[in-house]
C-alpha cells in the first residue's frame, strides 16, 4: 500500500510540474501585458521601468523558473490591477466558491442517487421515464440558461428567493459562511440548485445504470431468497455495489463543479473565485489568471489522488496491482 | 452500402422521439441556411435598426411596416431575424469546431493506438490530463489570450474538445488492432498509412460519429456560454448566447422575450442534437442489439 501511495504522489507531482509549465506558457506567451498596465501615452522610460519591474524583459524560461521558485514557496505573485498577493486574493474568494460547490454536489448526490436507484429499480415506470427526461434536460441545457430561468421564476415572478450577491454570512474561523443562517441559506439556494443540475443528471444516469446491472446479479437473488425486504436490498446491497463508480465521479465532478461555478457565479453575482477569474480575464490580469489556473490544477491533481487512494481502500485488488484500472 | 443504410433507418424509425428530433435538426439547419431569404430583416445591417423600435413586445408593428413576431431587442433588431442569423453563427461554430476537433482527435488517437510504445503513452498521457481538466476553463483562458473573433473561438473550442475524440478513437483503434484482419493487413507490404486509412479508420467511425454529434451540441453550448460571459464573438454579429446575455438585464423588469426566445431556440437545437446522438449511440452499441 505504501509503495502505491508513493508512486501516486510522484505521478501527481510530475503532472503538477507539467501543468504549471503549460499554464505559464499559455498565459504568458501570447499578448503583451504591459499595454494593459500603463497608459498608452507613457514615455519610453516609464514603459521600460515597468517592464523591468515586472520582470517581463527576461527570457521566457527564466521568467518561468522564477515563477516556479516562487510557486514552491507559495508565492503566486501580485495582481497587476489590485496590487494584492494572488494567493491572498484567491483564498479570500475561495470559501464562497467552495460553499457553493459543496452545496451543489450534495444536492446532486442526495437527490440524484435515490432518483437514479428508483429509475433503475423500475426502469419502465412512468415516474422513471420522467426522471430520465429530467436528466436528459440537465445534460443538454446550458447552465447559464437554467440560471436565468431560475432567477426569472423564483426571484422575479414568484419572489420567493433572493438572487444576486451572497447575503449575510456568519464568521467561523475568520471565514464567512452562508449556510449557517436561514437568510444565508436562501441566498445560497438558487445558485446551488443551478450549479447542481448537471451533477444531478449525471448521478441519476450513473446510479440508474448501476442499479439495473446489480438488480440482475446473484447477490440480489440470494438476498431476496433470504427474505430481505426490497428496501433493505436496495440500501444494503445495491447502494454499496454501485458506490465505487459514484465515488470516482463524485470526486472528479467536484473539480469540474468548481470550474462551472464561473458561469453560475457570474449570473448570480456570487463573490467567489469564478467571478474573480472572469474579472481578471477582462482586465488581462495575468498573475491572477496564472495563479487561479495553477490552484485549480493543484485541486484537480489532489482530487484525482484522493479518488485513486480511496479506490485502493475500497477495492483491495488495486493495492497490489499498483495501477488503477 | 445503401442496404445497410436502409436497415439502419428502419431501426432508427422505431424511436419516434429520435425521428422528431432529427426532423427538428433538419428544420433548424434549413432555417439557418435560408436565413438571408426568410428573415424579415438583416439584423447585422445597422442602417436597418431604429431605436424607436427597441424592446417592443412580440406582435408589435415596427417602423419597417411588418409585424415583429417575436418582438425586438435592445438595439431595435427584429428578434426573429436575429435568432435565425444567430443560429447560423452557432451552427457554424459548432460544426466547424466539431469537425476540426474530430479530425485532430481521431488522428492522434489512431496514431497512438497504431504506433504504440513511447508515442502512445505520450499522446494518451496528455489526452488524459486534458480530460481531467474542465473544458470550459480551458476555452475561457484560450479566448482570453487569443482575443475575440471566429478563428480564436474555434481554436479554443477545438482545444477544449479534441481530447474526447482522441480517447474514443484510441479505444476503438486499440480494439481493432487486436483483430486478425489488421494483423494480416500489417503483415502485407502495404504502407502503414494505408492500413490505417483503409482498415482501421472505417471501423472506428461509428463511435466517432456518436461522439461527434454530441460534441457539436457541446460546442454550441460552450460557444453560447462564452458569448454569454462576454468572451465569445464581437457584439456586432450576435450569436444566440450574446442575444440572451443582452436581454438578461431587461428580464428583471418583465421584458422577458429578449432572452427567452433565443434561449428556446438554443435549447431546442441542443436537445434535439443530443437526442439524435443518443439514438445513434444505442444503435451502434452491439450490447443493446436484439
Amino acid at each position: 500500500m505504501l509503495g502505491y501511495v508513493i508512486q501516486r504522489l510522484i505521478q501527481a507531482a510530475l503532472v503538477m510540474l507539467a501543468m504549471s509549465a503549460l499554464v505559464f506558457a499559455g498565459v504568458y506567451a501570447i499578448g503583451n501585458p504591459i499595454d494593459v498596465l500603463i497608459s498608452p501615452d507613457a514615455t519610453q522610460d516609464i514603459r521600460e521601468a515597468a517592464i523591468q519591474h515586472y520582470g517581463l524583459d527576461r527570457p521566457l524560461l527564466e521568467q518561468y523558473l522564477i515563477f516556479l521558485g516562487r510557486l514552491l514557496q507559495g508565492d503566486l505573485g501580485k495582481s497587476f490591477v489590485l496590487n494584492i498577493p494572488v494567493l491572498e486574493l484567491v483564498l479570500s474568494r475561495l470559501p464562497a466558491t467552495l460553499e457553493l460547490a459543496l452545496a451543489s454536489v450534495f444536492i446532486g448526490a442526495f437527490i440524484g442517487i435515490p432518483l437514479g436507484i428508483y429509475a433503475g429499480y423500475r426502469p419502465h415506470g412512468l415516474l422513471s421515464r420522467g426522471i430520465m427526461a429530467v436528466s436528459v434536460l440537465g445534460f443538454s441545457v446550458p447552465t447559464f440558461w437554467v440560471g436565468l430561468i431560475l432567477i426569472l421564476t423564483f426571484a422575479v415572478n414568484l419572489d420567493w428567493l433572493p438572487a444576486g450577491d451572497r447575503g449575510p454570512t456568519v464568521e467561523v474561523f475568520g471565514v464567512g459562511w452562508s449556510f449557517l443562517t436561514w437568510e444565508g441559506l436562501q441566498f445560497l439556494a438558487l445558485p446551488a440548485l443551478n450549479l447542481s443540475l448537471f451533477k444531478l443528471a449525471m448521478m441519476i444516469r450513473l446510479s440508474r445504470a448501476g442499479t439495473r446491472e446489480v438488480m440482475l446479479s446473484d447477490t440480489v437473488k440470494f438476498a431476496r431468497a433470504a427474505g430481505l425486504s426490497e428496501y433493505t436490498i436496495l440500501r444494503r446491497h445495491v447502494l454499496r455495489l454501485i458506490s465505487i463508480p459514484l465515488v470516482t465521479v463524485f470526486g472528479l465532478e467536484f473539480g469540474s463543479t468548481l470550474a462551472f461555478a464561473v458561469v453560475t457565479e457570474t449570473i448570480f453575482s456570487w463573490p467567489g473565485v469564478g467571478k474573480l477569474i472572469i474579472d481578471s480575464i477582462t482586465s488581462l490580469d495575468r498573475p491572477v489568471m496564472v495563479g487561479y489556473l495553477v490552484l485549480v490544477a493543484f485541486l484537480f491533481v489532489t482530487i484525482n489522488l484522493v479518488v485513486d487512494l480511496s479506490y485502493a481502500l475500497l477495492d483491495p485488488r488495486l493495492r497490489r496491482g499498483g495501477r488503477a484500472a | 452500402m445503401s442496404a445497410t443504410l436502409g436497415a439502419f433507418w428502419r431501426d432508427y424509425r422505431e424511436n419516434w422521439v429520435a425521428v422528431v428530433a432529427l426532423l427538428v435538426v433538419f428544420i433548424v439547419v434549413a432555417a439557418a441556411l435560408l436565413a438571408p431569404w426568410i428573415a424579415p430583416q438583416d439584423p447585422y445591417d445597422l442602417a436597418n435598426l431604429e431605436l424607436a423600435d427597441a424592446r417592443r413586445p412580440p406582435g408589435h408593428v415596427g417602423s419597417g411596416g411588418y409585424v415583429h413576431l417575436l418582438g425586438t431587442d435592445a438595439q431595435g433588431r427584429d428578434l426573429l431575424s436575429a435568432i435565425l442569423y444567430g443560429l447560423r453563427i452557432s451552427l457554424q461554430m459548432g460544426i466547424a469546431a466539431g469537425a476540426v476537433a474530430m479530425a485532430i482527435g481521431a488522428m492522434l488517437g489512431i496514431l497512438a493506438a497504431h504506433a504504440g510504445g513511447t508515442l502512445e503513452s505520450a499522446i494518451m498521457r496528455v489526452v488524459d490530463l486534458q480530460l481531467s481538466f474542465p473544458a470550459i476553463l480551458l476555452a475561457l483562458v484560450l479566448v482570453a489570450v487569443l482575443g475575440q473573433g471566429k478563428v480564436p473561438l474555434i481554436i479554443a473550442l477545438v482545444t477544449a474538445q479534441y481530447a474526447y475524440f482522441a480517447r474514443t478513437a484510441y479505444g476503438a483503434a486499440s480494439a481493432e488492432r487486436q483483430k486478425d484482419y489488421v494483423e494480416s493487413a500489417r503483415a502485407t507490404p502495404l504502407p502503414g498509412y494505408r492500413v490505417v486509412f483503409r482498415h482501421i479508420l472505417p471501423n472506428c467511425l461509428p463511435p466517432l460519429i456518436v461522439v461527434g454529434t454530441v460534441q457539436v451540441a457541446n460546442a454550441i453550448a460552450l460557444e453560447a456560454t462564452l458569448s454569454f460571459l462576454g468572451l465569445g464573438l464581437p457584439p456586432t454579429e450576435p450569436s444566440l448566447g450574446m442575444l440572451i446575455a443582452n436581454g438578461f438585464q431587461y428580464m428583471m423588469n418583465g421584458r422577458t422575450w429578449i432572452s427567452v426566445y433565443p434561449g428556446i431556440a438554443l435549447i431546442v437545437l441542443i436537445v434535439s442534437i443530443n437526442v439524435v446522438g443518443d439514438q445513434l449511440r444505442d444503435q451502434f452499441n452491439p450490447r443493446l442489439r436484439r
